[in-house]
């Protein structure tokens, strides 16, 4: 195992009753690289990332680099409009005790307005940056973020990226996120991993882009912004 | 000059009122209304199997309490709804218990304080019970209060950030079967999910952060007991369900009045 590899993962296997969710996986997480985890629906994802952060139980093994500070932003909240939580205690949650350096990391993810708002009363995009100054309070080593940008629209979706690549330019924090939307993130990420219960292609976008098995995934419009032309020239339907 | 009866049964039940406070927000903020419901109807048959054991009935209702909820906690879903589960659970859990208190032998009970409460005849040593075992649930539930509130807002970020699930599932279960034992003189097996969720409902449209719903939940708990008593003795009601009717009014009022935002 290379020494350097934030998480390391052999043989990776989660099955629920008959079904097996993930199938042998391996694959690393480098120290400070953008790495992109997709694939179709029901291809393993989320069960991925519950294996990375331990809510699932696994056969294989998992290794984390020794201390190992970990920052997980959740898809989304399901039960805040049920518990009343200005922004500025949900960041206090993370056990962070010092107002000052919380607000200063609120407004380094551009939510300082937001400190005395109501968790339920924010919009996709303000949610996504409260969750991820809440994973930033840990200064982690590696960002986990579960498809940060799933109900933003496009200009929102674009500023998230702006900011995220920000931060790891300052930080060198790695990321590891889960994505659907392939053309905005595939320009964004070092590597690519392309799940579909097993890893069926990995690499830098560019290689996952011409594989075939991602293309079979995907079908051929999935093309990544800059390479789009290079792969139409291989279509030959729809 | 206040009847001692009267002063002692208020006493009983603010302490009720407080350790209801921030169990019924975890449960109303977690949507386990239904929970809370199996957990106090398993205490009927915690209270038959103590007195047919000759053993204190308190014990018998922790113990099957605990037993109920951990059970439903930790046994994985078995291709049923969740409320369908717990409503299996939750009935089967009444109904045992009402045909063990018939069948047991040595089991002398009187039903109808066992299902609604039987406040005005509590003694010194039961005030003394309720108080340490919510001074307990309370001082559990400040120390773990963080872990708390992560793993109702999101168990994927708490797991993420290092905290223990299991942890969280013991104190919020064993808490709540303690409080299921300590509140069944108040207000019986068949009214204790509304003493959680009643206040908590009431004091949600009134809160702007999870400990100032606690409070509020704590003050209108409050209230309905005073309220409460003060009705089942002017009016001759029982004192259990007087005390929901003055919680289910605040709340018709809390529902009804201006919203904040």
């Amino acid at each position: 195992m290379p020494e350097a590899s934030l998480i390391t993962a052999k043989g990776l296997t989660v099955s629920r009753g008959k079904r097996v969710l993930l199938d042998a996986v391996d694959f690393e997480i480098l120290p400070s690289e953008a790495l992109t985890l997709i694939g179709p629906n029901g291809a393993g994802k989320t069960t991925l990332i519950r294996a990375l952060i331990g809510m699932v139980p696994y056969s294989g093994t998992l290794t984390r680099r020794k201390g190992l500070r970990l920052g997980y932003t959740p898809q989304k909240l399901p039960l805040e409009q049920l518990i009343p939580m200005p922004v500025d205690r949900f960041i206090a949650l993370s056990g962070e005790r010092n107002r000052a350096r919380r607000r200063e990391m609120l407004a380094r993810c551009g939510a300082e307005d937001l400190q005395d708002s109501q968790m339920a009363a924010l919009s996709g995009g303000e949610t996504q940056r409260v969750l991820l100054a809440r994973a930033l309070m840990r200064q982690p080593d590696l960002l986990i973020l579960d498809e940060p940008t799933q109900g933003l629209d496009s200009p929102g979706e674009a500023r998230f990226y702006e900011l995220l690549s920000d931060i790891r330019a300052e930080t060198g924090v790695a990321v590891f996120m889960v994505s659907h939307d392939l053309h905005m993130v595939m320009a964004q990420s070092d590597r690519v991993i392309c799940l579909n219960q097993h890893i069926c292609c990995s690499g830098t976008p560019g290689v996952v882009a011409e594989d075939p098995s991602y293309l079979q995934l995907f079908g051929p419009r999935a093309g990544i912004a800059p390479y789009q032309h290079h792969h139409h020239e291989h279509c030959d339907h729809d | 000059m206040i009847d001692p009866f009267l002063l002692k049964a208020a006493l009983a039940g603010l302490l009720v009122a407080w350790v209801a406070a921030p169990l019924g927000c975890l449960v109303v903020w977690r949507r386990m209304a239904y929970f809370g419901d199996a957990t106090g109807h398993a205490a009927l048959l915690g209270v038959a199997l103590a007195m047919s054991l000759s053993m204190p009935p308190l014990v018998g209702v922790v113990v099957v309490a605990s037993a109920m909820a951990l059970t439903i906690t930790f046994t994985t879903r078995s291709g049923f709804a969740a409320d369908t589960m717990l409503g299996v659970f939750s009935h089967a859990a009444l109904a045992i218990g009402l045909v063990a208190a018939a069948l047991l032998p040595g089991v002398r009970l009187n039903l109808i304080n066992t299902l609604l409460g039987d406040i005005l005849t509590v003694s010194n040593r039961e005030i003394i019970w309720i108080a340490l075992g919510g001074a307990v649930i309370l001082a559990v539930m400040t120390a773990a209060w963080r872990g708390l509130l992560n793993a109702t807002l999101s168990p994927e970020l708490m797991a993420a950030e290092g905290g223990s699930l299991i942890r969280d599932k013991l104190i919020f279960t064993l808490s709540l079967a303690v409080f299921v034992a300590l509140s069944m003189k108040l207000v019986g097996i068949l009214l204790i999910t509304a003493m959680l969720i009643l206040p908590a409902a009431a004091a949600a449209p009134l809160a702007r952060s999870p400990e100032r719903m606690v409070a509020i939940s704590a003050l209108i708990g409050s209230v309905s007991v005073l309220g409460g008593l003060w009705l089942s003795w002017e009016a001759d009601t029982p004192a259990g369900p007087s005390i929901i009717v003055v919680a289910s009014l605040v709340f018709v009022l809390s529902a009804l009045g201006p919203r904040k935002n």
